[in-house]
């Protein structure tokens, strides 16, 4: 019994025919699993990183419950529905993001809310999910892989509301939504040479991008680069939490015995910067533990993708799973000082509500895609 | 159709299929990047930054010591530290000042003089150095803050021991006043020692005894957090508390001689012969040392400074003025240690005296002359018209290497900081600094202590005190002793002295039979200030202002008060067996046996006559040797 991990209990190979009781409510055990080991270290963790406040893990709580139900309520939408309102969650998506930029104008400075009377609403968070929805409606038009017209409406359909995003400005955000387009167009079989030459013309582009940055992005990049050269400003959340990842060493300080993070060195160490507080308490072991626990998660998403009815339903399943993926690599890609400080939290553990719901919400889809096939 | 269609959809899946396995290679590659990062920081650099994590919490603070206190010679306080709370500004730590501080001001008032104050040492401040907007609160208002403290980040309320002068002005000269460290001072000091402390020693004893007042700093090892609010303290090494000091000053001499003074402007110094203590060091006007210690302001500075009468000059070390003829004793002595002359022999006073070959006549105070006067006669008299004679005999460079024997000239090296050294002419010094050759006739001049001869008043009590001593000279001192606090005895301060070589020592009993007969003596010139309970040596002197004309004649009556010569004496009691020197300074004051002569008087006797008193008083200090 020993030898065998617990995963080897676990339905593989789950077909469609089959009716277990979770199937029948449209909900995906292993994916159910692992989101709820995950989230539930992620309370854990933010017990220690927001000081012990109870408070904090509460209202984490209400938020994981809210985006649960979620999830649950759209995993009953079967695929063939979710693919034909594509197109229109896009087409609001993108009004409400030019109303935000009008009352931004207005308002003078940033704006990303949207105040809808009884939920203040991120317009961007829902581009996450109509991004990839859309250009897997539009690819799953014609047959894989896509010809040069639909990689290009593709492009038009993602880089849009991403220049949008940009000018609120959220490079975070406008980054994840413009992966989730593009991560797409990979799912669905673009070709090499394209994937090449999309690379080159990024790197031709970044020039321009540098030119069109905001000050406080420009810093950012800049502190990247050279940490040491600010260390009391940008460059310090980087120097502290690579400080606080470093001294954890293999085994860790223990939970809520980092000092980094519990003598506020470690600056936004609940939200943006928790994985320096895992670093710091939980060592090199617990980090690959975490790391574990999502590749499960992402693994899973990507078989879900595989064995889709349909080509709609492998993109759409492909391109969330791959988002998600982006989230954890620029996030802890970021507190570890390997890339520069983009708004990126870390998925399902940083405090934080928006981008809890919406990665939920893509989840819904996925068991929504795993569970609605039709018998054969 | 139906065949191709199928064939289709398991390519397109199989196309999908092979695009998962490949992003899932990428998703592997990413975390495989994420983990070699983590195993550098964790692994490889998790020494470095185990340590930087160290550091980052534990932080040493300084503390500092606790300023030694000033005792007078009777064991009474002059320099105490007494507890304070201020509230203090990080403004570093502070978003918008000008609102915490409207915000401050409804929980307790803030005059426009806390604000000017504020400003001013916000200017000198070091970064992260919190500057004080109130000092002084009250347990009320330091209550009031504390209910509210948690709105005003970067705002505390700092407990510290100010200084504090129970005499105030009686002993601001001495002591001089602690103030807190400026720029220039930051420059010269031990950055390490003073990392704590905020008040150093900005003049007198304060200023030339800082080391020793100051004491050592200590540190504390303390953890803190990323605002560098203290957690816990880790490890403690308690600072060297300064060590108290005890003056040789008297008090109640002090405040005789202060009374003595009245409100005539001048100097008093009195020495303790036998052992160079400065038992009285008055400078009158004197000021409030108080108002220094937390910052004086401007306006209250402005009037000490621009005042006419300068009370913060300190005269008794700074003021430098001609002898006049004080000095003649001096002179007289060198006349004999150099072989000039002998004390009988008679020299005549016309009521001038002339170079050989040379009209301009050097004249005698006294116009119709004093017809033949020996040593005695021309000391008690205070001839002008032998001195001229003796001087030039000795030559300038004979009078100048006997006067600079005797501490003129050059700073006594008293304990008080700011001294000015005076000047004794000599043929080097006109040449060095004048870029002229020396004239007989200047020689004349230094004979009766003017000219540029010039001399400050603790210069002159030292003088007169190695005169009492027979040419012991003893450098006057403030500190007698020392103590480390809680420590049972006292460490008495080292003296330096020196003994002079006149040749025969029977000619110091000369000059002080002499200087006797000033005060004895029928045609003395401080013959009124003659005590009945003991006998006084002491010598007149009169200090120009401006020089006089050849053809006219000085009228104390028609001179404008500024102008008007100084008055000196110095003197020492008694006779037999000194136990006080003096000399008095009365700015403006005329004669020096009608105006300071009295002065010195009264302090003589409030030491002398009145010291019983002050002995049966004594309350157990050790003092004496």
């Amino acid at each position: 019994m020993a030898t065998s991990p617990f995963w080897a209990d676990l339905d593989w190979n789950v077909r469609p025919t089959e009716q277990g009781l979770l199937r029948r409510i449209h909900i995906d055990a292993p994916l159910l699993l692992g989101l709820l080991v995950l989230c539930g270290f992620g309370l854990m963790v933010l017990y220690s990183a927001g000081d012990q406040n109870l408070a904090t893990v509460e209202r984490q709580l209400v938020r994981l419950g809210i985006a649960f139900g979620l999830m649950l309520l759209i995993a009953q939408i079967p695929p063939t529905t979710l693919r034909r309102w594509s197109l229109g969650i896009y087409g609001v998506g993108v009004v409400m993001l030019i109303a935000v930029l009008i009352i931004g104008e207005i308002g003078k400075g940033a704006q990303r809310w949207l105040d809808l009377g009884v939920v203040r609403f991120q317009p961007s968070e829902l581009l996450k999910l109509a991004v990839p929805m859309t250009v897997a409606w539009l690819l799953s038009q014609r047959p894989l892989p896509p010809r040069l017209l639909g990689i290009l409406l593709a492009m038009m359909l993602t880089l849009f509301p991403v220049v949008l995003i940009a000018k609120q400005p959220d490079l975070g955000t406008s980054l994840l939504v413009a992966s989730a387009g593009i991560l797409v167009l990979f799912i669905a079989g673009l070709s090499w040479r394209m994937i090449i030459g999309l690379a080159i013309a990024a790197g031709a582009l970044a020039p321009l991008l540098w030119m069109g940055m905001h000050d406080y992005q420009r810093d950012r990049v800049m502190t990247f680069l050279n940490p040491e050269s600010d260390p009391l400003g940008t460059g310090y959340h980087i120097i502290q939490s690579q400080i606080a990842i470093g001294s954890g060493g293999i085994s860790g300080k223990g939970w809520l015995n980092g000092t980094q993070s519990h003598l506020e060195f470690l600056p936004e160490r609940h939200t943006d910067f928790i994985f320096a507080v895992i670093g710091e308490e939980f060592g090199f072991t617990g980090i690959v533990a975490l790391l574990g626990l999502y590749l499960f998660i992402i693994f899973r998403g990507l078989m879900i993708a595989a064995r889709a009815e349909s080509n709609y339903d492998r993109l759409l399943a492909g391109g969330l799973t791959l988002v998600f993926f982006v989230y954890l690599f620029v996030n802890t890609g970021m507190v570890t000082g390997l890339l520069p400080v983009v708004g990126v939290p870390l998925p399902l553990i940083s405090y934080g509500g928006t981008s809890m719901v919406t990665l939920m919400a893509g989840f819904g889809m996925l068991m929504a895609i795993e569970t609605h096939k039709s018998k054969k | 159709m139906l065949e191709d269609s199928l064939e289709d959809r398991r390519r397109e899946q199989r196309l999908v299929t092979v695009r998962a396995m490949v992003a899932a290679g990428f998703v592997l590659l990413g975390i495989g990047l994420i983990l070699m990062r983590l195993t550098h920081l964790q692994m490889k650099m998790h020494e470095h930054f185990s340590v930087l994590s160290k550091d980052n919490r534990v932080k040493i603070l300084p503390v500092s010591p606790t300023r030694g206190l000033i005792f007078d010679a009777q064991g009474a306080l002059l320099a105490e530290n007494h507890p304070s709370f201020s509230l203090e500004l990080t403004i570093e730590k502070i978003d918008d000042l000008d609102a915490t501080i409207a915000e401050l001001a409804k929980l307790m008032p803030i005059s426009e003089k806390d604000r000017a104050r504020f400003e001013r040492l916000k200017r000198q401040r070091m970064r992260f150095q919190a500057v004080p907007i109130r000092l002084n609160l009250t347990p009320t208002e330091v209550a009031r803050f504390a209910v509210d403290s948690y709105r005003f980040p970067g705002v505390d309320v700092h407990a510290e021991l100010i200084r504090t002068y129970p005499k105030a002005a009686l002993t601001a000269h001495v002591l001089g006043y602690v103030g807190r460290i400026n720029e220039s001072e930051l420059k010269s000091i031990d950055k390490g020692n003073y990392a704590g402390t905020n008040f150093i020693g900005k003049g007198g004893v304060e200023k030339a005894h800082e080391d020793l007042l100051h004491g050592r700093v200590g540190y504390q090892q303390v953890e803190v957090n990323a605002r560098g609010r203290i957690l816990r303290t880790l490890e403690n090494t308690p600072p060297e508390p300064g060590q108290d000091l005890y003056l040789y000053l008297d008090t109640a001499l002090q405040q005789a001689a202060t009374e003595a003074l009245g409100n005539r402007r001048g100097a008093v110094v009195a020495i303790d012969p036998r052992n160079g203590g400065v038992l009285a060091l008055v400078s009158q006007p004197s000021f409030d040392p108080n108002l220094f210690v937390e910052g004086i302001s401007q306006t209250d500075y402005d009037a000490l400074l621009y005042s006419p009468d300068k009370p913060l000059y300190n005269r008794a070390v700074r003021g430098q003025y001609p002898p006049g003829s004080t000095v003649k004793p001096f002179i007289a002595l060198g006349g004999l240690a150099t072989g000039t002359i002998n004390s009988r022999k008679g020299t005549y006073c016309p009521g001038y005296f002339s170079l050989p070959g040379q009209s301009h006549r050097f004249r005698c105070w006294r116009r119709g002359g004093h017809g033949t006067v020996n040593m005695r006669e021309a000391i008690v008299q205070s001839c002008d018209v032998y001195f001229y004679s003796l001087a030039n005999q000795m030559g300038i460079d004979k009078l100048h290497d006997f006067l600079a024997t005797f501490g003129f000239g050059a700073r006594t090296g008293v304990d008080i900081s700011g001294e000015l050294p005076g000047l004794l002419p000599s043929r080097e010094w006109k040449e060095r600094v004048r870029k002229q050759p020396w004239y007989p006739g200047e020689t004349l001049i230094i004979g009766i202590g003017q000219g540029s001869f010039l001399a400050t008043p603790i210069q002159l009590a030292a003088a007169t005190a190695t005169m009492a001593n027979h040419g012991h000279f003893i450098q006057p001192r403030l500190g007698y002793a020392s103590r480390v606090p809680g420590a049972p005895t006292a460490h008495k301060l080292p003296t330096v002295s020196q003994t002079l070589d006149v040749g025969d020592s029977s000619y110091w009993q000369t000059i002080i039979e002499d200087m006797a007969q000033v005060v004895e003596g029928a045609r003395g010139t401080a013959k009124r200030i003659r005590s009945k309970d003991y006998r006084i040596a002491g010598k007149t002197g009169t200090a120009q202002v401006f020089t006089v004309g050849q053809k006219e004649s000085y009228n104390a009556a028609t001179t404008p008060e500024r102008m008007r010569d100084h008055a000196l004496f110095v003197a020492f009691a008694p006779v037999e067996d000194p136990r006080i020197a003096v000399a008095v300074i009365v700015e403006n004051g005329g004669h020096g046996g009608s105006t300071a002569g009295p002065v010195a008087r009264q302090v003589m006797d409030a030491y002398l006559v009145g010291s019983k008193l002050v002995q049966d008083q004594d309350q157990g200090e050790p003092h004496g040797d």
